[in-house]
């Protein structure tokens, strides 16, 4: 039996017991959870170290062409003080490792939130409403500037949603409506994929082991 | 005081941050912090691996529900910390192999299961109450129809009000959430970097 077959059957009979799941709770859902568990959480540590921690700190305070770089010792001990928080006494050091994360990841989520979900967002909905051509285009292109607008006017709750501003927060909420439908519709597609991805696999990679073709 | 220093850090760092982008004789300085934060919020994961032993440690000491199967959890992630360390991450080695084999179908597996569950939530919370209860249900149902062949077969124009509900009435919506949202964030990274919110350092004053 060949190392790729031995993969095939642990890979369908670990989705077989997460799939009897659908029946009830039982003991075989239960060890291929745990299992799904503690090897993602061992995958996203050895990931950590092979992706971010080598490349990025220990290659740069020992750099292969040698010497030693002092500075990296910085990131390297607010690593340290971070796992402190397990330890009650010391716990009050892993404060200055979380104060660099916050401060850095809002200084950069500003700029790149302003940036890409902000600016490019507005700079994409100003568009010619004839822009395409046809009546179906000036429409459609009505649709979406009116629908942003009106939808930022419902999420706006400094001013009470009256008259004309409650009308369009009005109109915001049905394109609100339209569209957290068409994700939904979209989300389940996915999923579904998925599911037809996984019973392929196990109709046409794992019945073959067992001589059975479809 | 236990608190003026995190809160210095934090100010400096966001303000390197926010001056990079705007000064470019920083942005040295900004891609060494930026390489710094990467490090030590990848030390996290290390936090919460710890965390995951000692929750299992535990339950297996105190007998608690459920114990029996907190060793396959311990031995799992044992065996994907050995293999990946021993042998390596690169393609066709254990610690891929295993990751290929296991990790990965089991994966799409939990994702696929959300299919039935979102599906049953669906019928269970989604009723036609009033008109516009009725355009979330129509436009779902649409989206789904258009992304199957058997959309186009009842008839050949589901798959293109699909495709204009995603490209208009959705991409509208989605960017007043997204425009909303960027809002919200960047007024939140404002108030943590002046420290007026202060809460991610654990309440304390």
């Amino acid at each position: 039996m060949s190392w790729e077959v031995i993969g095939i059957w642990l890979g369908a009979l670990l989705s077989l017991c997460l799939y009897s799941f659908l029946y009830k709770d039982n003991p075989f859902y239960k060890f291929a959870e745990h299992l799904f568990v503690g090897m993602s959480a061992g995958y996203w540590v050895i990931y950590a170290i092979m992706n971010v921690l080598v490349p990025n700190w220990w290659q740069k305070l020992v750099p292969l062409e040698g010497g030693f770089q002092p500075i990296w010792l910085v990131p390297g001990v607010l690593s340290l003080f971070m796992l402190f928080r397990l330890i009650p006494k010391l716990a009050g050091l892993s404060r200055l490792s979380l104060a660099l994360i916050v401060g850095t990841g809002a200084g950069i989520s500003i700029t790149a939130m302003l940036q890409t979900r902000a600016l490019a967002q507005v700079n994409g909905t100003i568009i010619a409403l004839g822009q395409g051509g046809g009546w179906f285009d000036w429409v459609s292109n009505i649709i979406m500037v009116t629908g942003v607008v009106c939808g930022l006017v419902y999420f706006f709750f400094s001013k009470s949603h009256t008259g004309v501003f409650g009308g369009a927060a009005n109109v915001g909420i049905t394109l609100l409506m339209v569209a957290f439908g068409a994700s939904f519709g979209y989300t389940v597609m996915a999923r579904i994929s998925l599911l037809i991805g996984q019973t392929q696999f196990l109709l046409f990679e794992w019945l073959p082991t067992m001589g059975i073709h479809l | 005081m236990r608190l003026v220093i995190p809160l210095m850090i934090t100010f400096v760092a966001g303000m390197i941050m926010i001056l990079q982008f705007f000064v470019p004789a920083t942005q040295p300085m900004g891609d060494n912090l930026q390489e710094w934060y990467m490090i030590v919020s990848s030390a996290a994961i290390f936090l919460g691996a710890a965390n995951l032993i000692t929750v299992h440690v535990h339950k297996i000491r105190f007998k608690a529900r459920n114990w029996k199967y907190s060793p396959i959890t311990l031995i799992g992630f044992a065996v994907m910390i050995i293999t990946g360390l021993v042998f390596g991450i690169e393609a066709d080695l254990p610690f891929d192999y295993l990751f290929q084999q296991m990790v990965a179908p089991m994966a799409a597996t939990m994702f696929s299961l959300l299919a039935f569950f979102v599906a049953s939530a669906a019928f269970r919370a989604f009723r036609a109450s009033n008109w516009r209860a009725s355009l979330l249900l129509v436009s779902a149902f649409v989206v789904m129809l258009g992304r199957v062949p058997i959309g186009s077969m009842i008839w050949n124009k589901i798959p293109i009000i699909s495709e204009w509900i995603m490209q208009y009435p959705n991409m509208a919506g989605q960017r007043a959430v997204m425009i909303g949202a960027a809002m919200g964030m960047i007024a939140t990274s404002l108030r943590m970097i002046f420290g007026i919110e202060r809460s991610y350092l654990g309440g304390a004053d």
